[in-house]
């Protein structure tokens, strides 16, 4: 029984707690007891919270006094850069490694309030910056497919603890790709929501234009329980959107369109065949495929790695070892400053905080920020225009290729970029987009899973569920 | 062209310390993602005429009242802080 009850999803759990065939107490040791077993050979958490059975017996006299909500009592795990009151939160850092959280993030907060149990926080790429969590300080976590590759990231750990059943689902945060990119390359299912969708009061700052939490989950109906308890206005976080009543999406035929031009180079030749397989699946499913233009897709990864670094080099700039996180003494104020940065930030952080500083100094300001800038009001134009011929969402592989080797890309930092080419636009336009599995390539005689990815027009979440959850019945029929 | 002179600047102004072979790496990394991100020069997007966008992000603020009690937040606040004399961050002096 025990071990049957690591497998399950957020809404199988419900069913099981709320007919009290199981208590809180029991799912959470289920868990505890997989992690246990399992992270050392992963390293998906970078710590498990010594409160879980504390958290799950009160989650159960929530149950046991008739106030349930849709998350009391399931186990998640935290991506390591979201604020818990009390714990730990480094953003897999040395900077603040020893940095206890001094308030609950908004999600955490409304998470709690619903009896949610918190497992443990899970690893990453530091500050949320990579795509394979080598950026971590605390070292890789191995991709539960094959240990020999990546996980993706940067919520690499949240993916990883996920589809190895290390948590019914997880809280992840994506900046380019963070959350879809892991889920693809983990085989499960990421949301990056519509900007201003959730809170990001208490997740820690990378890019603030472009960054989300969001839910990573086992399946679409899953994303759409830890969305919807976590989404809406909040006073702490100005750029918070109040949720639309959507105009309802049944009944029509679904209009699925594919920037095919963008997909000609550079993708490889599996996730190629298994975007035709998903398309011919959704076809079968009644959704009409439509070949689209968006003009200046192509330099969307330029863009975002102008936009991204420069807004890093100004977020990053508050770790200065004065107010928190690590301090290294030295003779003068400037040579404290210089030492704790030195010794905090990582190799790609260091990376990041150059670029932007660049392209934000003067003489280059214009010819970067400001082009880029530009390009990106264009490129909203782009996705606005094929919306408004009646598109319901477009279509691309989450990632142009599976989950590498370990080490393959971490010496060539532009090649690890380009990896994120179809996953900056929506975080560039702000629109919601989800990674679904589609399936499995070959490597290694390993099944590594592959996703596609869906984006849908600003604040229509709901369209996102609609198709994700009609695109997984018909590719696993 | 970004030099190791280049570098030293730019570390200077983000305030990170480099070794000699860090700012010779940087160097060669920094000119490849900028040389990919040059064809940004190809698209002739008129900087200042940009389109109205309904859906633009926007701060919504709340309004200027009801503030927390006085001093809620200090005490979790500052002891996070590397040193502390009272109700206040300790650092070296800056002149």
């Amino acid at each position: 029984m025990k071990s049957d009850l690591a497998h399950l999803t957020i809404a199988k759990a419900r069913e099981l707690l709320d007919r009290g065939d199981v208590s809180a107490v029991e799912l959470a040791e289920a868990y505890l007891d997989r992690i246990a077993k399992e992270n050392p050979k992963l390293n998906a958490y970078l710590e498990v919270y010594d409160d879980v059975r504390e958290q799950a017996k009160a989650a159960d006299q929530l149950l046991a006094a008739g106030k349930k909500a849709a998350l009391t009592g399931i186990p998640i795990s935290i991506k390591d850069n979201i604020l818990l009151k009390g714990k730990i939160a480094s953003a897999a850092s040395k900077m603040l490694a020893n940095y206890t959280a001094s308030y609950d993030a908004t999600v955490i907060d409304r998470l709690k309030k619903q009896g949610a149990v918190f497992l443990g926080r899970t690893n990453m790429d530091e500050f949320a910056m990579g795509g394979s969590t080598e950026n971590s300080a605390l070292g890789p976590t191995k991709n539960p497919h094959d240990i020999s590759r990546v996980p993706g990231g940067s919520s690499g750990g949240a993916a990883a603890s996920v589809a190895a059943d290390l948590a019914v689902a997880a809280l992840g945060s994506d900046t380019g790709g963070s959350i879809r990119q892991p889920a693809s390359f983990c085989g499960v299912v990421g949301l990056k929501p519509t900007y201003g969708a959730v809170s990001r009061s208490g997740l820690m700052a990378m890019a603030s234009s472009l960054d989300q939490i969001g839910p990573l989950a086992k399946t679409v109906a899953d994303a759409e329980i830890l969305f919807n308890a976590i989404a809406g206005r909040d006073p702490k976080d100005a750029t918070t959107i109040d949720r639309p009543v959507a105009p309802a999406v049944a009944n029509k035929k679904l209009v699925v369109g594919v920037p095919r031009d963008f997909l000609e180079k550079g993708v490889d030749p599996d996730v190629l065949k298994n975007f035709e397989t998903s398309l011919a699946a959704l076809k079968s499913a009644g959704v009409e495929i439509r070949d689209v233009t968006l003009p200046n897709l192509k330099y969307s990864l330029a863009v975002y790695y102008v936009v991204m670094p420069a807004e890093v080099s100004s977020n990053l700039a508050r770790f200065d070892g004065m107010r928190y996180g690590l301090h290294k003494d030295a003779p003068t104020l400037l040579e404290e400053y210089l030492a704790t940065r030195r010794e905090g930030f990582g190799a790609e952080s260091r990376r990041r905080i150059m670029l932007g500083t660049y392209v934000l100094s003067t003489g280059y300001y214009d010819a970067y920020y400001g082009k880029a800038t530009a390009v990106r009001e264009l490129l909203k134009s782009d996705f606005a225009a094929v919306f408004a011929q009646g598109v319901d969402c477009i279509l691309t592989p989450t990632s142009p290729t599976p989950a590498f080797k370990i080490g393959e890309k971490s010496a060539d930092p532009l090649a690890m970029y380009l990896a994120d080419i179809f996953t900056v636009s929506a975080n560039l336009v702000t629109l919601p987009a989800i990674s679904v599995p589609s399936g499995f390539a070959k490597r290694d005689g390993a099944q590594l899973p592959l996703g596609i990815q869906f984006t849908a027009p600003y604040a229509r979440e709901d369209i996102l569920f609609t198709i994700g959850k009609l695109f997984e019945q018909a590719n696993n029929a | 062209m970004i030099s190791t002179d280049d570098v030293k600047k730019l570390a200077a102004l983000a305030r990170i310390k480099l070794t000699l072979e860090e700012e010779t790496s940087l160097a060669g990394d920094m000119e490849n993602i900028l040389g990919y991100v040059q064809q940004l020069q190809d698209v002739s997007a008129e900087q200042h005429a940009v389109a109205a966008d309904a859906n633009a992000a926007r701060n919504v603020l709340r309004p200027d009242e009801a503030p927390h009690e006085r001093g809620a937040y200090s005490e979790d606040l500052l002891a996070a802080a590397p040193a502390r004399q009272g109700q206040h961050v300790k650092v070296k002096k800056i002149l």
